[in-house]
Protein backbone atom coordinates (compact mmCIF):
# COMPACT_ATOMS: atom_id res chain seq x y z
CA UNK A 1 0.00 0.00 0.00
CA UNK A 2 1.69 3.65 -1.36
CA UNK A 3 0.99 6.96 0.23
CA UNK A 4 0.06 9.02 -3.25
CA UNK A 5 -0.46 12.26 -3.11
CA UNK A 6 -4.11 12.27 -3.09
CA UNK A 7 -3.82 11.08 0.90
CA UNK A 8 -1.77 14.31 1.39
CA UNK A 9 -4.74 16.30 -0.12
CA UNK A 10 -7.10 14.64 2.01
CA UNK A 11 -5.03 15.17 5.25
CA UNK A 12 -4.56 18.93 3.97
CA UNK A 13 -8.43 19.20 3.55
CA UNK A 14 -9.06 18.02 7.29
CA UNK A 15 -7.04 20.20 8.73
CA UNK A 16 -8.53 22.82 6.52
CA UNK A 17 -11.95 22.27 7.62
CA UNK A 18 -10.45 22.03 11.73
CA UNK A 19 -8.89 25.84 10.51
CA UNK A 20 -12.04 27.07 9.15
CA UNK A 21 -14.28 25.58 12.60
CA UNK A 22 -11.95 27.33 14.60
CA UNK A 23 -11.74 30.70 13.19
CA UNK A 24 -15.99 30.24 13.12
CA UNK A 25 -16.29 29.01 16.60
CA UNK A 26 -13.72 31.21 18.76
CA UNK A 27 -14.01 34.52 20.08
CA UNK A 28 -10.49 34.97 20.98
CA UNK A 29 -8.61 37.16 18.57
CA UNK A 30 -4.98 34.83 19.06
CA UNK A 31 -6.69 31.48 18.58
CA UNK A 32 -8.65 32.64 15.09
CA UNK A 33 -5.43 33.93 13.82
CA UNK A 34 -4.01 30.54 14.66
CA UNK A 35 -6.45 28.76 12.80
CA UNK A 36 -5.86 31.52 9.56
CA UNK A 37 -2.21 29.94 9.66
CA UNK A 38 -3.68 26.27 10.21
CA UNK A 39 -5.15 27.10 6.81
CA UNK A 40 -2.34 28.20 5.10
CA UNK A 41 -0.01 25.44 5.93
CA UNK A 42 -2.74 23.31 4.73
CA UNK A 43 -2.86 24.80 1.24
CA UNK A 44 1.36 24.65 1.28
CA UNK A 45 1.23 20.95 2.29
CA UNK A 46 -1.56 20.74 -0.78
CA UNK A 47 1.00 22.39 -3.22
CA UNK A 48 3.73 20.36 -1.90
CA UNK A 49 1.91 17.12 -2.89
CA UNK A 50 0.32 18.60 -5.87
CA UNK A 51 4.17 19.09 -7.15
CA UNK A 52 5.10 15.90 -6.49
CA UNK A 53 2.26 14.40 -8.40
CA UNK A 54 3.30 16.36 -11.64
CA UNK A 55 6.67 16.38 -11.31
CA UNK A 56 7.66 19.61 -11.37
CA UNK A 57 9.28 22.21 -8.77
CA UNK A 58 6.88 25.30 -8.86
CA UNK A 59 4.62 23.45 -6.06
CA UNK A 60 7.45 23.87 -3.91
CA UNK A 61 8.18 28.19 -5.16
CA UNK A 62 4.52 28.32 -4.43
CA UNK A 63 5.02 27.70 -0.75
CA UNK A 64 7.97 29.94 -0.54
CA UNK A 65 5.89 32.66 -1.74
CA UNK A 66 2.79 31.49 0.95
CA UNK A 67 5.12 31.51 3.75
CA UNK A 68 6.55 35.01 3.06
CA UNK A 69 2.69 36.55 2.89
CA UNK A 70 2.13 34.49 5.83
CA UNK A 71 4.78 35.88 8.22
CA UNK A 72 3.91 39.55 6.63
CA UNK A 73 0.37 38.70 7.68
CA UNK A 74 1.20 37.47 10.96
CA UNK A 75 4.05 40.68 11.67
CA UNK A 76 0.56 42.93 11.07
CA UNK A 77 -2.05 40.86 13.00
CA UNK A 78 -0.14 40.68 15.71
CA UNK A 79 0.38 44.46 15.99
CA UNK A 80 -2.90 44.92 15.35
CA UNK A 81 -3.88 42.97 17.71
CA UNK A 82 -1.20 44.03 20.58
CA UNK A 83 -2.25 47.71 19.65
CA UNK A 84 -6.41 46.74 19.98
CA UNK A 85 -5.16 45.06 23.83
CA UNK A 86 -3.34 48.33 25.02
CA UNK A 87 -6.40 50.22 24.07
CA UNK A 88 -9.20 47.86 24.94
CA UNK A 89 -7.97 45.47 27.33
CA UNK A 90 -9.45 42.99 25.61
CA UNK A 91 -8.74 39.91 22.78
CA UNK A 92 -12.23 38.99 22.49
CA UNK A 93 -13.83 40.21 19.11
CA UNK A 94 -17.02 39.89 20.84
CA UNK A 95 -16.07 42.96 22.83
CA UNK A 96 -14.87 44.94 20.10
CA UNK A 97 -18.45 46.47 18.98
CA UNK A 98 -17.57 49.74 18.50
CA UNK A 99 -18.58 50.12 15.04
CA UNK A 100 -22.00 48.68 15.68
CA UNK A 101 -24.26 51.73 15.46
CA UNK B 1 6.10 0.77 3.67
CA UNK B 2 8.18 3.67 5.62
CA UNK B 3 6.55 6.46 4.07
CA UNK B 4 2.86 4.88 5.21
CA UNK B 5 3.99 4.46 8.67
CA UNK B 6 4.77 8.08 8.71
CA UNK B 7 2.03 9.49 7.28
CA UNK B 8 0.03 7.32 9.72
CA UNK B 9 1.24 8.57 12.85
CA UNK B 10 1.68 12.17 12.04
CA UNK B 11 -1.56 12.47 10.30
CA UNK B 12 -2.56 11.37 13.77
CA UNK B 13 -0.71 14.19 15.59
CA UNK B 14 -1.03 16.66 13.05
CA UNK B 15 -4.96 16.12 13.35
CA UNK B 16 -4.73 15.59 17.28
CA UNK B 17 -2.77 19.06 17.71
CA UNK B 18 -5.10 20.97 14.68
CA UNK B 19 -7.96 19.84 17.41
CA UNK B 20 -6.37 20.66 20.16
CA UNK B 21 -5.30 23.85 18.99
CA UNK B 22 -9.20 24.79 18.18
CA UNK B 23 -10.37 23.42 21.80
CA UNK B 24 -7.96 24.44 24.27
CA UNK B 25 -9.05 26.91 26.47
CA UNK B 26 -5.39 28.28 26.94
CA UNK B 27 -3.79 30.38 24.32
CA UNK B 28 -0.23 28.84 25.43
CA UNK B 29 -1.50 24.82 24.37
CA UNK B 30 -3.15 26.33 21.00
CA UNK B 31 0.06 27.82 20.45
CA UNK B 32 1.72 24.15 21.19
CA UNK B 33 -1.20 21.83 19.44
CA UNK B 34 -0.57 24.36 16.04
CA UNK B 35 3.20 23.64 16.82
CA UNK B 36 3.09 20.18 16.91
CA UNK B 37 0.45 20.50 13.56
CA UNK B 38 3.52 22.28 11.81
CA UNK B 39 6.58 19.94 13.08
CA UNK B 40 4.02 17.07 11.41
CA UNK B 41 3.76 19.08 8.01
CA UNK B 42 6.92 19.43 8.05
CA UNK B 43 7.77 15.58 7.96
CA UNK B 44 5.12 15.31 5.48
CA UNK B 45 7.53 17.60 3.49
CA UNK B 46 9.98 15.37 3.76
CA UNK B 47 8.62 12.54 2.56
CA UNK B 48 7.61 14.15 -0.69
CA UNK B 49 10.69 14.87 -1.71
CA UNK B 50 10.65 18.67 -0.33
CA UNK B 51 13.53 18.88 1.45
CA UNK B 52 14.42 22.64 1.50
CA UNK B 53 10.81 23.46 1.96
CA UNK B 54 11.04 21.43 5.41
CA UNK B 55 13.93 23.20 6.62
CA UNK B 56 12.32 26.30 6.10
CA UNK B 57 9.09 25.36 7.93
CA UNK B 58 10.71 24.68 10.68
CA UNK B 59 12.99 27.64 10.63
CA UNK B 60 10.18 30.06 9.73
CA UNK B 61 6.58 28.63 11.17
CA UNK B 62 7.76 26.61 14.50
CA UNK B 63 10.15 28.88 15.05
CA UNK B 64 9.81 32.21 14.29
CA UNK B 65 6.13 32.08 13.66
CA UNK B 66 5.50 30.44 17.10
CA UNK B 67 7.71 32.05 19.30
CA UNK B 68 6.37 35.71 18.03
CA UNK B 69 2.52 34.18 18.84
CA UNK B 70 4.09 32.96 22.32
CA UNK B 71 5.86 36.36 22.96
CA UNK B 72 1.97 37.98 22.51
CA UNK B 73 -0.04 35.63 24.71
CA UNK B 74 2.66 36.55 27.17
CA UNK B 75 2.57 40.08 26.84
CA UNK B 76 -1.70 39.96 26.92
CA UNK B 77 -2.00 37.87 29.90
CA UNK B 78 -2.79 33.96 29.82
CA UNK B 79 -4.16 34.15 32.97
CA UNK B 80 -7.53 35.45 31.87
CA UNK B 81 -10.35 32.96 31.74
CA UNK B 82 -12.05 32.93 28.80
CA UNK B 83 -15.31 32.76 28.69
CA UNK B 84 -17.52 30.65 26.31
CA UNK B 85 -20.43 31.74 25.99
CA UNK B 86 -21.68 32.78 22.72
CA UNK B 87 -24.03 36.26 21.77
CA UNK B 88 -24.94 35.15 18.78
CA UNK B 89 -27.47 32.82 18.72
CA UNK B 90 -27.17 30.82 15.75
CA UNK B 91 -23.34 31.38 15.41
CA UNK B 92 -22.23 27.59 17.03
CA UNK B 93 -24.97 25.35 14.80
CA UNK B 94 -24.46 27.37 11.81
CA UNK B 95 -20.54 27.35 11.88
CA UNK B 96 -20.79 23.38 12.36
CA UNK B 97 -23.40 22.79 9.27
CA UNK B 98 -20.92 25.21 7.14
CA UNK B 99 -18.18 23.28 8.31
CA UNK B 100 -19.89 19.83 7.22
CA UNK B 101 -20.65 21.81 3.66
CA UNK B 102 -17.04 22.64 2.93
CA UNK B 103 -15.72 19.50 4.17
CA UNK B 104 -18.40 17.80 1.47
CA UNK B 105 -17.45 20.06 -0.96
CA UNK B 106 -14.09 19.97 -0.94
CA UNK B 107 -14.74 15.77 -0.66
CA UNK B 108 -16.87 16.20 -3.77
CA UNK B 109 -14.17 18.72 -5.66
CA UNK B 110 -11.11 16.03 -4.66
CA UNK B 111 -13.27 13.32 -6.66
CA UNK B 112 -12.51 14.48 -9.84
CA UNK B 113 -8.93 15.56 -11.52
CA UNK B 114 -9.14 19.40 -12.02
CA UNK B 115 -5.30 19.30 -13.28
CA UNK B 116 -5.21 19.99 -17.22
CA UNK B 117 -2.55 20.71 -19.25
CA UNK B 118 0.91 19.12 -17.99
CA UNK B 119 0.31 15.55 -18.14
CA UNK B 120 0.65 13.85 -14.49
CA UNK B 121 4.11 12.63 -14.47
CA UNK B 122 3.01 10.06 -12.12
CA UNK B 123 4.12 9.91 -8.15
CA UNK B 124 7.84 10.47 -9.40
CA UNK B 125 9.34 12.28 -6.32
CA UNK B 126 10.60 15.89 -7.22
CA UNK B 127 14.10 16.39 -6.09
CA UNK B 128 13.91 19.35 -4.05
CA UNK B 129 17.67 20.50 -3.87
CA UNK B 130 18.10 24.22 -3.06
CA UNK B 131 19.52 24.11 -6.55
CA UNK B 132 16.98 23.32 -8.61
CA UNK B 133 14.86 25.42 -6.81
CA UNK B 134 17.21 28.68 -6.56
CA UNK B 135 17.70 28.18 -10.54
CA UNK B 136 13.44 28.40 -10.80
CA UNK B 137 12.85 31.23 -8.38
CA UNK B 138 15.96 33.40 -10.15
CA UNK B 139 15.15 32.87 -13.78
CA UNK B 140 11.58 32.53 -14.18
CA UNK B 141 10.03 33.68 -10.54
CA UNK B 142 12.53 36.71 -10.11
CA UNK B 143 9.28 39.41 -10.02
CA UNK B 144 7.42 37.66 -7.52
CA UNK B 145 10.75 37.50 -5.70
CA UNK B 146 11.53 41.33 -5.49
CA UNK B 147 7.72 42.07 -5.17
CA UNK B 148 8.11 39.85 -2.11
CA UNK B 149 10.78 41.65 -0.30
CA UNK B 150 8.99 44.97 -0.99
CA UNK B 151 6.17 42.97 1.10
CA UNK B 152 8.10 42.31 3.85
CA UNK B 153 9.72 45.89 4.13
CA UNK B 154 5.88 47.52 4.14
CA UNK B 155 4.78 44.72 6.49
CA UNK B 156 8.01 45.81 9.14
CA UNK B 157 7.06 49.52 8.61
CA UNK B 158 3.14 49.15 9.35
CA UNK B 159 4.24 47.15 12.65
CA UNK B 160 6.85 49.60 13.45
CA UNK B 161 3.82 52.49 12.68
CA UNK B 162 1.23 50.55 14.35
CA UNK B 163 3.49 50.70 17.67
CA UNK B 164 4.58 54.70 17.39
CA UNK B 165 0.95 56.27 16.31
CA UNK B 166 -0.55 54.33 19.57
CA UNK B 167 2.00 56.58 21.82
CA UNK B 168 1.42 59.12 20.38
CA UNK B 169 -2.22 59.49 21.03
CA UNK B 170 -1.16 58.75 24.26
CA UNK B 171 0.46 61.76 25.31
CA UNK B 172 -2.23 64.11 23.49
Amino acid sequence: MTVTPGWYMALAAVLFVIGVGGMLLRRNALVMFMSVELMLNAVNLTFVAAGRELGVVEGQLAVLFVMVVAAAEVVVGLAIIVAVFRRRKTASVDELSGLKG
Amino acid sequence: MVELALFIIFAIAAIFGAISMVWARNPVYSAMGLMLTMFSIAIFYVSNGAHFIAAVQVIIYAGAVMTLFLFVIMLIGVDKAETRTENLPLQRPAALALMVLFGAGVLIAGRSAWVTGITPAGSVPVDGSIEQIGTKLFNEWLLPFEVTALLLIIAAAGAIALAFFRDEEAQR
